[in-house]
């Protein structure tokens, strides 16, 4: 089975310390949502684990190997990543983005199933519709879309995702989720950075909680995602309540009596 | 998705397939046709004229195979073999490498509006000749100057290279601002060679740097065309890549490209190609801007496509160009350069305002 670990991964960048001591395992089977405040570490945590970023101390290991070194192809059929940020420098059509997931398959045996694959992902990620379109000319949602459906043509067993679901509608950001969870059962190794607790709480095996660049708790949603934790790694007063069996995390909005901006 | 909805629609990717096979031969079909079209035609005219049948003729009868009729002057068969062909052949080989230079250039840069140029190639390469011509130096013979722009070429390119690049990366805003730095050095060299010159080094700096083919010669094509040939084979071999690179550095290097390695090998074909069509041809510039970039308009990003049909369409442009700077004027040989700038500037122009206004194809 496939296992990617971090293990006290240390990380300074620009003299700031962004993450100390960080420890964090994932095996195929499991969806793990890093979550936490803005400047926590989670988009930095994610680099590492993908190894677009070499850590000052600890080490990543994927499949139990290194993975710093290990050349750019061989990485991309073990481990896909989705960025936050999507861009493409030419009018690309969304198929061919698609089919460029594939390309680390290039003149192996698996590349018999480049065409199934980019289609079966086009039609998982709902963009089998847009095709033909010119990916610069989609909307930023569509094209979060896009690439979700890039990663998973690359059939690797292990996904990162960087907040997959920032750009979407609710219904996407169910579907989006849905996916990854599904990859996991299919054995894929899942980690997805989420700013939506209620998400985590409802798509996530173990949330990962990250504070000031440490892990403040690591666990089941039930354990990880309670009211005292959460107000004090955000700083704020959040209330986590149970509807019909799924968690969810609301902050607590104070209401101002009297308010001076009210309309009189 | 419901499957009524996904069955019309999977099938679409199939199709655009077939349609884009089909684009693929047509396109670099065509453009084969108009290259071998424009040599012919190109190679008949100037201050003696020799019809396209007799040129074809001409090279049947030296291939050995009696056709057509020979040309009919005397001196007709001589000028097509000692100027005429030596010359056309170079500025399709030139437009070529050229074209191709631009196509990886921008598929490097992620962005249609770079160019050899700018990463320093024909500055460079202009200091190295230049140097040549006002020192007088011979260790190559006639061949010096042209050697020295090729070398003087590459080895800008690759200093540009080496200070943009960072902790094993390269952004391309500071690779660009950094071949701007560059370039004001190499002109104030040039300008400071041309000072130091005399009235002779100058006025042949000056000519260079315009850009002519005049006084092409076989000996240049020998030079010229494998270099180019070893360029567009390395372009070719690289353009799947080049493609994934549209994904910008991270995304690349997730799907599993080696973007530092693309990067360097690519800056090294783009050097070659651009200083094996200057280091003889002079500075021809907007031929690596702009050709790429109509290619694009018709084909798609796509480089497995783009990097042929940019060499195919470069050595048409440049054939027809070359063919229009001899006999513009009668009895003169305007400079290719100028009249590509003259020409390039504004259809680049009117490309800007066209690109911008359709969203693909834009970065």
């Amino acid at each position: 089975m496939i296992s990617l670990t971090a293990s006290g991964v240390s990380l300074e960048l620009g003299g700031a310390r962004i993450l100390s001591g960080v420890d964090l395992a994932v095996s195929g089977g499991e969806v793990v949502a890093l979550v936490g405040p803005n400047g926590a570490g989670k988009s930095t945590l994610l680099g590492v684990l993908s190894g677009d970023l070499e850590p000052d101390g600890g080490a990543v290991l994927l499949d139990g190997r290194p993975i710093a070194a290990r050349p750019a192809r061989e990485l991309a059929r073990e481990r896909a990543v989705l960025l936050q940020r999507q861009g493409l420098a030419f009018g690309f059509r969304v198929e061919e983005v698609v089919r460029m997931g594939r390309a680390a398959w290039h003149r192996t045996p698996a590349a018999d199933q480049d065409d199934r694959l980019v289609e079966e992902s086009m039609e998982r990620a709902e963009v089998a519709p847009l095709a033909l379109r010119l990916f610069p000319t989609l909307s930023g949602g569509e094209q979060a879309r896009v690439s979700f459906a890039r990663v998973l043509a690359q059939a690797a067993p292990v996904l990162l995702l960087d907040e997959p679901t920032a750009a979407l509608d609710i219904r996407h950001q169910e579907a989006v989720l849905a996916v990854a969870r599904s990859t996991a059962a299919l054995g894929a190794a899942v980690v997805v950075v989420l700013h939506d607790l209620s998400l985590a709480a409802a798509y996530a095996d173990r949330v990962c909680l990250l504070s000031a660049g440490t892990v403040a708790a690591d666990g089941p949603p039930g354990q990880v995602l309670t009211s005292e934790l959460l107000t004090r790694v955000y700083d704020h007063p959040v209330r986590v309540v149970d509807v019909d069996g799924s968690l969810v995390v609301v902050p607590v909005r104070n209401r101002v009596e009297g308010a001076t901006w009210a309309p009189s | 998705m419901t499957a009524t909805a996904s069955a019309p629609a999977s099938q679409a990717p199939v199709r655009a397939r077939k349609r884009g096979a089909l684009g693929r031969v047509g396109l670099l079909g065509g453009l084969t046709g108009a290259l071998l079209v424009a040599m012919v035609v190109a190679a008949g005219r100037g201050q003696l004229d020799v019809p396209p049948t007799e040129v074809l003729g001409s090279v049947f009868h030296r291939l050995g195979l009696d056709l057509g009729p020979l040309p009919h002057h005397p001196q007709g068969e001589n000028t097509l073999w000692r100027v005429r062909f030596p010359r056309v052949a170079t500025a399709a080989l030139a437009g070529a490498a050229l074209a191709t230079a631009g196509a990886l250039m921008q598929g490097v840069f992620g962005n249609p509006l770079a160019e050899p140029g700018v990463v320093g190639v024909s500055s460079g390469a202009a200091v190295g000749a230049a140097s040549v011509i006002v020192f007088g130096w011979t260790f190559a013979g006639t061949w010096s100057a042209a050697a020295a722009a090729f070398v003087a070429g590459l080895v800008t390119t690759l200093l540009v290279y080496a200070l943009s690049r960072d902790g094993g990366r390269t952004e391309t805003v500071t690779l660009v601002l950094t071949g701007i730095a560059l370039n004001a050095m190499t002109s104030a060299g040039l300008a400071f060679l041309m000072f130091l010159g005399d009235q002779q080094a100058r006025e042949e700096i000056v000519f260079w740097t315009l850009g002519s083919l005049n006084g092409s010669r076989w000996e240049q094509v020998a030079v010229i065309a494998p270099l180019t040939g070893v360029g567009l084979v390395a372009a070719l071999a690289l353009s799947r890549q080049l493609d994934l690179l549209a994904l910008g550095d991270r995304a690349a290097r997730h799907v599993g490209v080696d973007v530092e390695r693309l990067r360097l090998t690519t800056i090294v074909v783009v050097a070659l190609l651009t200083a094996a069509a200057v280091s003889f041809c002079g500075i021809i510039a907007f031929v690596g801007l702009v050709v790429p970039h109509l290619i694009r308009l018709v084909s798609g990003p796509g480089h497995r496509l783009l990097v042929p049909a940019s060499a195919l369409g470069g050595a048409v442009l440049l054939v027809l160009a070359d063919l229009w700077a001899r006999t513009a004027i009668e009895y003169a040989d305007l400079p290719i350069g100028m009249l590509t700038s003259l020409v390039g500037g504004p259809f680049f122009f009117w490309l800007l305002r066209r690109a911008r206004r359709t969203a693909g194809g834009w970065a």
